[in-house]
């Protein structure tokens, strides 16, 4: 599957069917500080993806002093 | 998983609160925690005009939108900061919500308000780092323009994650007057200033977020490029881990601190009595205020780099 993460634009591909919950955690993100979002849905954990999918990570941290 | 509230499929897992949400039931708890917010800390009412700083971002135009929903009166205020390629798009953003739902937007541009002084050329002129100079211009402006319109609150968009990493800084550092002023709502300390109160503040940046992707708020995902390395970056992913492990930290850590810390602190001492500014008029504890003192260094840099040349 194809994995955009955002806002730095990085694009990897990972293969296998697995849990959402398992994909974040094996690029090393914490769980709540990204939304996935495939088309125009949002994925809880517990569900699935495939190869054929493509998903964005979008972090939701933003920074700066104000 | 399934929603909490209607049982039928979720698409939101809220860890926090050990719930989850389909897209209705989810925006229903946003505003209503919103809502909740502002009564419980008595911030407005519905017979108030309130100003709401927009930055283009999730949060505050999450925010916006909340308030116009749940029926409040809201005008919105966009600060240009002329940090090149991303104030522009956060200002088309901003701009474009507006229009979408039919809002009111004021915008004030800080390279037209006063002559060239862009939050990137200000901070190279006087070496210092973009976001302190960038701190005093927002406060400065959305101060001036909450008391121009006439508007007697000013509402902006921090949130649970801002409120928990700025506590944590102030209480490495025992900041005393920052932990007595840290709350929800800060009542003016000066006839010209307005009440300043953040609707978000028990709502996390991961809420927000969700909120504006599920209403199709088109927000700026890309970040100011001087908020790279900013030390709230390190508070905020220090809490997230913490969160990761025993969810409703942040929570817990802001609240218990307003219910039980922030009393301890409010007899810190106060700030001395404010007079009013002999350039700008704007309320300040010295003669000339911050924001006049920075700018009138910009000019006195400028020159100097001139006669240099
Ligand atoms: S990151 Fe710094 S310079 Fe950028 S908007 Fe925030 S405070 Fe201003
Ligand atoms: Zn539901
Ligand atoms: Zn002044």
């Amino acid at each position: 599957m194809q994995v955009r993460l955002e806002p730095q634009g990085t694009q990897l591909t990972v293969s296998g069917r697995r849990r959402v919950g398992d994909l974040v955690q094996s690029l090393g993100i914490l769980a709540g500080t990204v939304m996935v979002i495939r088309g125009d849905a949002l994925l809880t954990d517990d569900e699935f993806v495939d190869d054929a999918d493509t998903i964005e990570l979008r972090a939701v941290i933003s920074g700066g002093l104000a | 998983m399934k929603c909490k509230r209607c049982a039928e499929k979720a698409i939101v897992q809220l860890r926090s609160h050990n719930t989850a949400f389909c897209k209705p039931c989810f925006v229903f708890f946003f505003q209503r925690g919103i809502e909740r917010a502002i009564t419980r800390e008595t911030m407005f009412t519905h017979e108030e005009r309130v100003l709401v700083a927009v930055s283009g971002g999730k949060d505050s135009l999450a925010l916006w939108d909340a308030l116009a929903d749940l029926g409040y009166d809201t005008e919105g205020l966009y600060l240009g900061l002329g940090i090149g390629g991303y104030s522009h798009a956060s200002e088309r953003k901003a701009r474009a919500f507006a229009e979408r739902r039919g809002l009111r937007l004021r915008i004030v541009a800080l390279d037209e308000a006063e002559d060239g002084l862009a939050i990137p050329s200000v901070a190279a002129a006087t070496r210092r780092p973009p976001c302190s100079a960038c701190g005093t211009f927002k406060r400065h402006h959305f101060d001036r323009a909450a008391l121009a319109g006439g508007f007697p609150v000013l509402a902006t968009g921090h949130n649970l994650d801002d409120e928990a990493a700025r506590l944590l800084g102030n209480v490495m550092h025992w900041q005393l007057p920052y932990l007595a002023k840290q709350r929800p709502v800060l009542a003016p300390t000066h006839p010209r200033f307005v009440r300043k109160v953040r609707p978000l503040y028990r709502t996390s940046e991961f809420e927000s977020a969700t909120y504006a992707f599920l209403r199709g708020i088109d927000y700026v995902v890309e970040e100011c490029p001087n908020s790279h390395g900013a030390t709230q970056l390190v508070y905020k992913d220090l809490l997230n881990r913490l969160e990761h492990t025993m969810p409703g930290s942040k929570l817990a850590f802001v609240g218990d601190f307003l219910s039980r810390g922030l009393p301890l602190f409010a007899a810190a001492p106060e700030v001395a009595d404010l007079g009013e500014c002999e350039r700008c008029g704007m309320p300040s504890a010295g003669a000339i205020c911050g924001y006049c003192r920075l700018v009138a260094e910009v000019g006195r840099r400028r020159a100097q780099a001139v006669a240099h040349s």
